[in-house]
């Protein structure tokens, strides 16, 4: 059972007065089958005692209403037929008048009333007066709220409206409004009047069965907005402002925000449009608690699918334009409705008008808590990119007025408001999807300010995120200027930011998206892109040691694509001062690298000089390509100590050497000694025995003017030669079994190579030698069985048996060669 | 019949922003089978951009890699074939062929995949292939001027492979091919 014994004596009462009602309701029947108006009268009255009750809450009494209504009908049939008969109808609008009970009386008045008004023996004015000032005889709000209700339910197809049949010389549309109107505000001064009844303890019982109650008070605002006489002057001139009065001065939080919600759902948005200095205007008089941002919310947004639904009308226009001219007398209509619609913003200034209530209400309302004043901006710029897509300068303002409005206070904590600058920042993006718009945005900046350094960064993300999807260039430095003010949450390190909280993956991932910023930051004019790689430098550089891992790499490959464009063209253009030059931009690249040590990269930077070097000698300046080689062999000496970095550093140190062909001898012996040397010095024999052979390459470049010293080469074999034999021995001193023989089939292979580039000095003897060594080391019982060995050198036998039956020269070449 | 993507040398973010969206709207997961990639992807959000399509993937480490765990080089055999893969700045000259080729025979591989250069090739040597596939996002490199985009899908069936090599020039994706049928002596595995 429900311990709540109120809620079983309310069903008990409903029962009862339902039972009440039925009982009466069947003899009201009865007299009703026998034409006896007398008891008909008698039992209706009785039956619509049972509605003056006032033990049942809002929601039973409506049920019990509408069972009373039903028989209503009923009734109201019966007396339409009865005047039919002959009774006079402003007679029965007499005797109803004999109920002794006033509440049953008027719901009996009412329904002739109906009756009286179809019968058109009175005006309608005149009948829809007095009722409407007879009901002023219930003053309980429950009941009276029901009752002028049935009186708006029966009248509503009554009205003396334009086109009705019931307007008259006497009858006009004024009318009709004046009598809802009044309707209106007497019901809504009952309902506001229900919260003043009853103990405080149940208030909010009180406040819940209010609103279950208030579509009987906004329907009347329905009925108004179908009435097809009220056009836009009557709406501005009297519908309008008498609602709004209404609302103004009933002082009820409840109703204020449910019926201005009422006002913005009902009537037209072109009426809205024409009148929203007025409707604004109560905005900052009502009550300060109520929740005003979210009914101006609401008209934004309707204003602004009514400027988006006309604007999709203008794409048809487009479409039509392409049809041919004589077309065009057809297709009038929409192309006029596009005209008169969206001037008709700029005409009636919606946006100054919208932006000037959004600030007296939030001047009006001091408790308003951030993000309600932020969600109104919000809602503000959403129109204004739907409306007035063209004005950046609208859309400024609404930040700036933002950022007037945040400032002097602390940064935002709260998450609500915070979501909603990053929802406010974020709608320019979307809708220009042009990061160039934002950049032109003077406050923009100034609202990203307002942000905490987590929600800035996700900013910041969420910026350069719209770059790359958008695929948008950025193409001055003014512009990269002021795109590094706004994502400078990930650039540097902003006072006060906490730093020891940084998830690790985050960061990476957030400094990676800053380096493929980088990648679109470019203009093809060198002297522009240099004025944008200075500046990109300039802030990279602020960013400190963990940053510059991630940022320097892309800046630098920017820059040596910018000496790439320039090493064409450099014959300096007759004495034109250049800043632009490749000379200048290795100098850049030098400091920047430079940054790297703080790190500390090391391996990093000396790729990254190795690339520069390389740039260099395409650029044919020995000295700097020189001094790249020396910081990236400082590098090496100093900072590279892994034997695994060593081993791929002398690699990288020995392709790029291999290349450069930019220097004298006195430089190139300087560098391949220092690299020959490096490679005999790794740690592990192996290593030590590929890198030598590798530096035979130093000194045999394969195309027309490169060197060609065969007996270094020879040198660098024998040497990887000694140095696999010191291998061997020493895998039998350790292991007791000679290492496996690869080393040995590699530097055949070496051989192989040099033989055919036509090397003097490799000789067939020389690799018949090899290959008998080969041979017995691996028939020999004490080496190590190694499959992978032996299938190379199969293959590598298999190739020279391939070359010697090639014929021509290469064959005739081979042919001393037994295997 | 198996799908293979070949490609390498990405350089991400360090050279480029990301892979070109034409490229990316053709790469679709569930389509490939395997995916080898000579290296240089460089960082983690692109390896796990790769898995997303494929998750059987076969990466050698190029010199920008931040992860240290991929290997130098790896062999894998898909149907006939003996695929040997490598990120090719430890061959020296880089990008020679017959440098190339005693990796090949090093290796014992029929096809041999290697990067670096960013320039594309992929010809037929002694009786094998060796490809590379260039840099799929056409990254600067000092080596190769003006590259374009490129990577390749191998259709391995039997004996039979067929590579395709896709390539972006001019905002257009141009599709060439070699076919390549091995005879079952040309190797000794």
């Amino acid at each position: 059972m429900i311990s709540d014994g109120g809620i079983d004596d309310e069903e008990k009462w409903l029962a009862e007065g339902i039972a009440g009602l039925q009982h009466n309701a069947f003899y009201m029947h009865r007299a009703l089958d026998s034409n006896n108006l007398r008891d008909a009268l008698k039992y209706s009255a009785q039956m619509l005692s049972e509605l003056r009750t006032s033990r049942l809450s809002p929601h039973k009494y409506y049920e019990l209403y509408m069972r009373a209504f039903d028989e209503l009908r009923k009734l109201e049939m019966f007396f339409k037929e009865e005047t039919k008969r002959g009774c006079s109808v402003i007679d029965l609008y007499e005797l109803v008048q004999h109920a002794g009970n006033i509440l049953p009386r008027l719901y009996l008045l009412c329904t002739v009333g109906s009756v009286y008004i179809r019968s058109k023996e009175a005006p309608a004015k005149d009948v829809l007066k007095d009722l409407v000032e007879m009901c002023r005889g219930i003053q309980h709000p429950v009941r009276g709220l029901f009752l002028r209700s049935y009186l708006s339910q029966v009248s509503r197809d009554k009205l003396p409206d334009i086109g009705s049949e019931y307007e008259g010389d006497a009858d006009t549309v004024i009318d009709a409004v004046e009598f809802v109107l009044q309707n209106f505000t007497e019901m809504n001064k009952l309902w506001v009047r229900m919260q003043h009844q009853g103990p405080v303890r149940e208030k909010e019982k009180r406040e819940k069965e209010r609103s279950e109650l208030r579509d009987l008070v906004g329907k009347n605002l329905h009925v108004l907005s179908q009435i097809e006489g009220v056009d836009l002057d009557l709406y501005r001139d009297t519908v309008l402002p008498r609602v709004l009065e209404q609302i103004v001065n009933c002082k009820d939080e409840i109703a204020q925000y449910y019926l201005m919600d009422c006002i913005i759902q009902v009537f037209p948005d072109e009426y809205h449009l024409q009148t929203l200095e007025t409707l604004l205007g109560a905005c900052p008089q009502l009550q300060p608690i109520v929740d005003i941002k979210t009914v101006l919310s609401q008209l934004m947004d309707r204003l602004s699918n009514y400027a988006a639904s006309s604007a999709e009308v203008t794409h048809c226009h487009v479409f039509f334009v392409f049809l041919p001219p004589w077309s065009m007398i057809f297709q009038t209509s929409p192309y006029i409705f596009v005209l008169q619609v969206l001037p008709e913003f700029l005409q009636v200034e919606a946006f100054a008008k919208l932006s000037n209530a959004i600030g007296k209400v939030i001047e009006a309302q001091v408790d308003m808590p951030a993000f309600g004043s932020i969600g109104l901006y919000v809602s503000l710029l959403t129109f204004t990119l739907r409306v007035h897509p063209d004005r950046l300068d609208y859309v400024d303002q609404v930040l700036g007025a933002c950022v007037k409005k945040l400032s002097g206070k602390a940064k935002l904590e709260d998450s609500k408001g915070t979501k909603q600058i990053v929802a406010l920042l974020s709608a320019p993006l979307e809708k220009y999807n042009d990061i160039g718009i934002a950049l032109k945005l003077s406050n923009y900046p100034r609202v990203m300010d307002h942000l905490d350094s987590a929600t800035n960064k996700v900013m910041a993300v969420v910026i350069i995120q719209s770059i790359m999807k958008n695929n948008t260039r950025i193409s001055t430095a003014d512009k990269v200027e002021a795109l590094f003010e706004l994502i400078k949450g990930l650039i540097k390190d902003l006072d006060g930011a906490p730093v020891d909280e940084l998830d690790e993956e985050d960061f990476k991932e957030e400094q990676n998206s800053v380096a493929r910023l980088i990648h679109m930051l470019h203009n093809d004019d060198p002297e522009e892109m240099l004025k944008i790689i200075c500046s990109v430098r300039k802030h990279i550089l602020s960013g400190g040691p963990k940053r510059l891992a991630f940022t320097v790499p892309p800046l630098i490959f920017s820059a040596l694509k910018l000496v790439r464009r320039l090493q064409g063209q450099d014959g300096d253009l007759d004495g034109e001062e250049m800043s632009a030059t490749p000379k200048k931009i290795f100098q850049l690249l030098h400091q920047t690298i430079e940054a790297l040590l703080s790190v500390p990269a090391p391996e990093l930077a000396l790729r990254l000089y190795l690339q520069c070097a390389e740039a260099a000698n395409d650029c044919d300046i020995e000295p700097v390509a020189y001094e790249f080689f020396t910081q990236a062999f400082i590098l090496y000496e100093e900072e590279v100590a892994d034997s695994k970095a060593q081993v791929t550093a002398i690699h990288l140190i020995i392709g790029t050497l291999q290349r450069m062909n930019v220097f004298g001898v006195e430089n190139r012996d300087t560098l391949t000694h220092k690299a020959t040397g490096y490679s005999a010095k790794l740690l592990k024999k192996p290593d030590q025995c590929r890198a030598v052979y590798a530096c035979s390459h130093l000194f045999w470049v394969d195309d027309q003017d490169g060197i060609k010293d065969g007996e270094r080469v020879l040198l660098c074999l024998k040497r990887a030669l000694r140095i696999a034999n010191a291998a061997q021995q020493m895998a039998n001193v350790t292991r007791g079994s000679s290492g496996p023989v690869t080393l040995f089939v590699e530097i055949l292979n070496k051989y192989l190579y040099f033989f055919e580039k036509g090397n003097a000095q490799v000789t067939t003897a020389a690799i018949q030698g090899l290959v008998e060594l080969i041979t017995t080391e691996m028939q020999s019982d004490t080496t190590t069985q190694d499959p992978s060995a032996d299938a190379f050198f199969s293959s590598t036998l298999r190739y020279i048996q391939f070359q010697k039956q090639k014929g021509g020269a290469m064959g005739e070449k081979y042919e001393p060669i037994k295997v | 019949m198996v799908l293979v993507l070949a490609l390498g040398d990405l350089h991400i973010p360090h050279r480029a922003a990301d892979l070109p969206p034409k490229f990316k709207s053709m790469l679709v997961p569930g389509k490939i089978q395997h995916i080898i990639c000579t290296g240089n992807l460089c960082i983690k959000e692109v390896h796990d951009y790769l898995k997303s399509l494929c998750p059987d993937m076969h990466i050698t480490r190029g010199e920008y890699d931040e992860d240290a765990r991929y290997p130098e080089t790896k062999t894998l055999t898909i149907g006939q074939f003996k695929l040997g893969l490598c990120h090719g700045h430890q061959v020296v000259p880089w990008g020679d062929l017959d440098s190339l080729a005693m990796l090949q025979r090093q290796l014992d591989v029929d096809i041999l995949v290697t990067g670096h250069t960013h320039q594309f090739k992929a010809y037929k040597h002694e009786g094998g292939v060796v490809i590379n596939p260039g840099s799929a996002t056409g990254a600067y490199s000092s080596i190769t001027y003006d590259v374009n985009p490129s990577f390749v899908l191998m259709d391995i069936d039997a004996l039979r492979v067929v590579v395709y090599v896709y390539e972006l020039i001019d905002g257009e994706v141009k599709v060439d091919k070699i076919d390549f049928k091995k005879t079952s002596t040309s190797s000794a595995h």
